[in-house]
């Protein structure tokens, strides 16, 4: 076990893990975030996924030790009135079903468009091949990043 | 306005108590939860009630008019979280936007089939959750009426708000509420008439959208409770092999391990359920200890010595059986008609025999089983994802020797169904676990254990037979079917019925491999069959092959064969018909090669047509056009979003996924070796057109998913003049690269 200073979402944290424990444990275990979900453990579904430092990281094989000052932002914490424009875009179209993906992916598709502002659709099917979506709603994730592209203009 | 009689599921409609605990605190988005269809528009926040007033057990309303709704099945992603309620809510007659939905914990004494399963949750559901509303309305008019002095006959609703026009009294439902707790439940009581009906279609957002976008806790592994500890499993790690002995002491020792100890969920005596027949590991190591990742480590750590239970099986062997089975007549005939082998024998007709072939399926529910668990002397509090928790409580009833009083179930939103959920083995084993650890625990699978430890969709095998005469009329039908546990061949079904000389056979191979339901279980994959092979028929007859089918329906409308055919013909053109028109099916644009296909299952009629455009000289699913009748659709949003979704699972597990074993062994243990489909193999554009015909709602979890594999096989076929015979599909290099 070890202490670790961890800033989520803007608020430090500390806890006494094992240093190997994934972050997405640390999120869902020791900061009772559940909002993170654990879905395969080695990084093939994306449903785990947080920014770490903006980028979108698969949580489950990121080990607490490896994360240093870095900044972690999980669902909880992308807006704080849960209205970003994926957000907003993601009830607009109406697209969970089941839902346990679905924080996955508005996580890894904020990454995606703050490195391409503009995605085409290719791109955004590339940008998303990550994340699974077992009840198969690829085409509402794919209209809700559209919608939301184009209100962050 | 129709009559109907209230006697069915009465106790449902009485009053509990009259007041529910008033005042209690919601959750931060309880005001937002039903907003419109537009998302962006602000909600109008009503001030929280004082008091709530049970009405029935359906629904309880609050002094300012907020209505608590409880919506009474499992919500497994088929956003009947939304739809129940919303049905209840259009005879009560009140503004959706000031309903609150709950979900109800299992209660077998107020509602009736609390289950997920075979799409049935509305068609079972509709009548009972029209009549809590309507009763609980014509309970809330009786005490506006005593109270203003007026007959009941002159009073009139809107939006949760009693009229009386001769007075130009109104008063809201919250202030006469508690009065209507002391009605007299009506004996008899109208309904609308659906052209009345302002909520049930039209476009309403999941009740649950706002939580899942924000990721608050709505599923079984978010449960966390003051003193749970987390426990996981160690199974058999092949089909065949039972626990023979395991070195606990071992692993006791890791950082935040506190109990290692062998558990049997099966014992002598126990009554089994029929969600517990399918599970072959009973006997298994459970490890309970202080965070996940401490019992992951101790789960990987710990030693067992696994010892031969029964013959172990390869994927190799199980494909063999079912290949012999398709040159034996079967002892089981579930259907015969005319006399087929004459027709068959007979040299002046065309054959036509192809055999189909497709993989054990895993259920890969996003969310993986677990449950938690609070098991003491006196009761057990379990909550969490489980399809049938009716089942769930006679089953740990039995194992713990309680009545059923002292056991609650809650269910927590599930991250995906598909019908794994219906075994609830791992809901008895949280119970053991905590039961012996002496502790609350939540139990949690890995994605290994989820997939090496499943239910699985059966492999199959079915090979078809037709003949066509001179004229290239279809004059007989051989369908002989071979499976794991059961044959997928339904011998009512389409084309029975359609054709004068018909044989359906049944092969039945036996295995220790678990399988079960999973998402429309036999139609998904006798529709792809089937639909493959009409289409390969309708071709050798020189026909197009939506009027090739048509022309089957025609016979079977005007001169059914036999009169167990259980499909209605009309429906079964009517949505064929529609798809075509929607397509515009004889116009395809330049380079767009067409598949045409259509299923009926679970009580509702799809048919889908596909477009496949060749790209770097591969063919790709550019979009999809489908045409449902399942009579009145309540919630079309989220109706169409279940259809799409059928639609990308039923490609996806086509195209790419399969099960396999080793001696026993699953050759695949998570998302790295079994293949789901990817964002990037999704059809760009799916359209879906319901049937408008006022019939009577059935479900749709699993309708549009069987017909679509053939969908796509045909368009492939149309594009590339290969077959496709063979599940996944991928597997097939020539054509899919």
């Amino acid at each position: 076990m070890a202490v670790y200073n961890l800033t989520i979402n803007g608020k430090k944290h500390q806890v006494d893990v094992d240093p190997d424990t994934p972050i997405l444990w640390v999120l869902r275990d020791n900061i009772n975030l559940v909002g993170t979900k654990y879905g395969c453990g080695i990084g093939q579904c994306g449903a785990c996924t947080v920014h770490l430092d903006g980028n979108a990281v698969r949580s489950c094989s990121l080990p607490v030790s490896k994360v240093a000052e870095q900044k972690i932002t999980t669902i909880e914490g992308l807006s704080e009135t849960g209205t970003h424009p994926l957000q907003e875009a993601w009830l607009a179209h109406d697209v969970p079903q089941c839902g346990y993906c679905q924080a996955g992916q508005i996580m890894n598709a904020a990454s995606l468009l703050t490195n391409n502002p503009n995605p085409s659709d290719a791109d955004i099917a590339a940008g998303m091949n990550g994340n699974i979506c077992r009840c198969g709603t690829y085409t509402r994730i794919q209209a809700a990043i559209k919608t939301a592209a184009t209100k962050m203009g | 306005m129709n009559l109907i009689k209230t006697s069915h599921n009465r106790r449902s409609f009485l009053k509990t108590s009259t007041v529910a605990g008033g005042g209690f605190v919601l959750g931060f988005s309880w005001l937002t939860a039903c907003q419109t269809a537009d998302p962006v528009k602000e909600a109008v926040v009503k001030a929280m009630p004082k008091e709530w007033f049970n009405i029935n057990s359906f629904l309880k309303i609050g002094d300012n008019g907020i209505v608590t709704i409880m919506s009474p099945n499992p919500e497994i992603g088929q956003n009947v979280k939304t739809a129940m309620p919303m049905i209840v809510a259009e005879e009560l007659d009140v503004a959706w936007e000031d309903v609150v939905v709950e979900q109800a914990p299992l209660n077998t004494k107020d509602f009736s089939r609390q289950l997920a399963g075979g799409s049935q949750s509305i068609r079972h559901g509709w009548d009972g959750l029209r009549m809590a509303g309507a009763t609980a309305r014509r309970m809330l008019l009786e005490a506006a009426a005593k109270q203003w002095e007026v007959p009941v006959g002159e009073l009139t609703t809107s939006e949760g708000i009693i009229y009386h026009k001769g007075s130009g009294k109104e008063m809201g439902y919250g202030d006469i509420a508690s009065a209507a707790n002391g009605m007299v439940v009506p004996e008899e009581i109208g309904l609308k008439d659906p052209k009345d009906f302002k909520i049930i279609g039209t476009d309403r957002l999941n009740v649950d959208g706002k939580k899942i976008v924000t990721g608050q806790p709505l599923f079984g592994l978010d449960i966390q409770e003051e003193g749970m500890k987390i426990a996981m499993i160690v199974h058999p790690p092949a089909f065949g092999m039972k626990l023979k002995s395991f070195d606990g002491d071992a692993i006791k020792s890791m950082p935040g391990i506190t109990d290692v100890f062998s558990i049997n969920t099966q014992p002598k005596g126990v009554e089994l359920q029929w969600s517990d027949k399918n599970n072959v590991f009973p006997e298994m190591v459970a490890i309970v200890g202080e965070s996940t990742w401490q019992v992951m480590k101790a789960k990987k750590a710990l030693k067992v010595e696994w010892g031969p239970g029964s013959k172990s099986e390869s994927s190799a062997d199980h494909e063999a059986t079912l290949t012999k089975f398709m040159s034996q007549k079967a002892k089981e005939v579930a259907r015969r008609d005319g006399n087929p082998e004459a027709v068959f024998a007979s040299s002046d007709n065309k054959i036509v025999e192809r055999t189909y072939t497709a993989p054990f399926l895993a259920h890969n529910t996003m969310e993986p089983m677990n449950f938690y668990a609070n098991v003491t002397a006196d009761k057990a509090i379990l909550n969490g994802p489980i399809q049938t928790p009716e089942f769930a409580e006679k089953s740990i009833a039995s194992l713990l020797g309680m009545d059923p009083e002292q056991i609650t179930i809650d269910m927590t939103r599930m991250g995906g169904g598909f019908g794994r959920r219906l075994y609830g083995h791992f809901v008895t084993e949280a119970a053991l676990i905590s039961k012996q650890a002496k502790s609350p625990i939540k139990l949690v699978y890995t994605r290994e254990d989820d997939m090496t430890h499943g239910i699985y969709r059966p492999a199959y095998k079915v090979t078809y037979k037709a003949a066509l005469d001179a004229d290239n009329n279809l004059v007989a039908f051989h369908v002989r079917g071979a499976g794991t546990h059961g044959s997928p061949v339904f011998a009512n079904r389409f084309p029975a019925g359609a054709v004068d000389n018909y044989l359906a056979e049944n092969h039945t191979k036996e295995s220790n491999i678990s399988t079960g339901a999973w998402r429309a279980p036999r139609s998904n994959f006798i529709a792809c069959a089937e639909q493959c092979f009409l289409d390969e028929v309708a071709k050798e007859a020189g026909k197009d092959p939506i009027d090739f089918r048509l022309a089957l329906f025609d016979k079977a409308i005007a001169n059914p064969v036999g009169e167990k055919n259980d499909y209605d013909a009309e429906r079964y053109a009517g949505v064929l018909k529609l798809v075509k028109e929607k397509a515009n099916w004889s116009n395809p644009a330049n380079g767009v090669h067409r598949g045409v296909s259509a299923y009926f299952c679970h009580n509702s009629y799809v048919a889908q047509v596909v477009d496949v455009v060749m790209e770097d000289n591969l063919p790709k699913v550019q979009k999809v056009h489908c045409a449902v009748d399942c009579g009145i659709v309540i919630n079309p949003l989220s109706a169409k979003n279940q259809i799409e979704g059928g639609i990308i699972d039923g490609i996806g597990h086509a195209m790419f996924s399969g099960m396999t074993f080793d001696n026993g062994k699953p050759d695949q243990t998570n998302f790295d070796t079994y293949r789901l489909i990817r964002h990037t193999e999704a059809p760009a554009s799916i359209e879906t057109h319901f049937v408008d015909n006022g019939i009577k709602p059935t479900g749709l979890g699993e309708p549009s998913l069987p017909p679509i594999a053939a969908a796509v096989a045909n368009a492939i076929a149309s594009a590339t003049g290969e077959r496709l015979y063979s599940q996944p599909f991928i597997a097939n290099k020539k054509v899919l690269g």
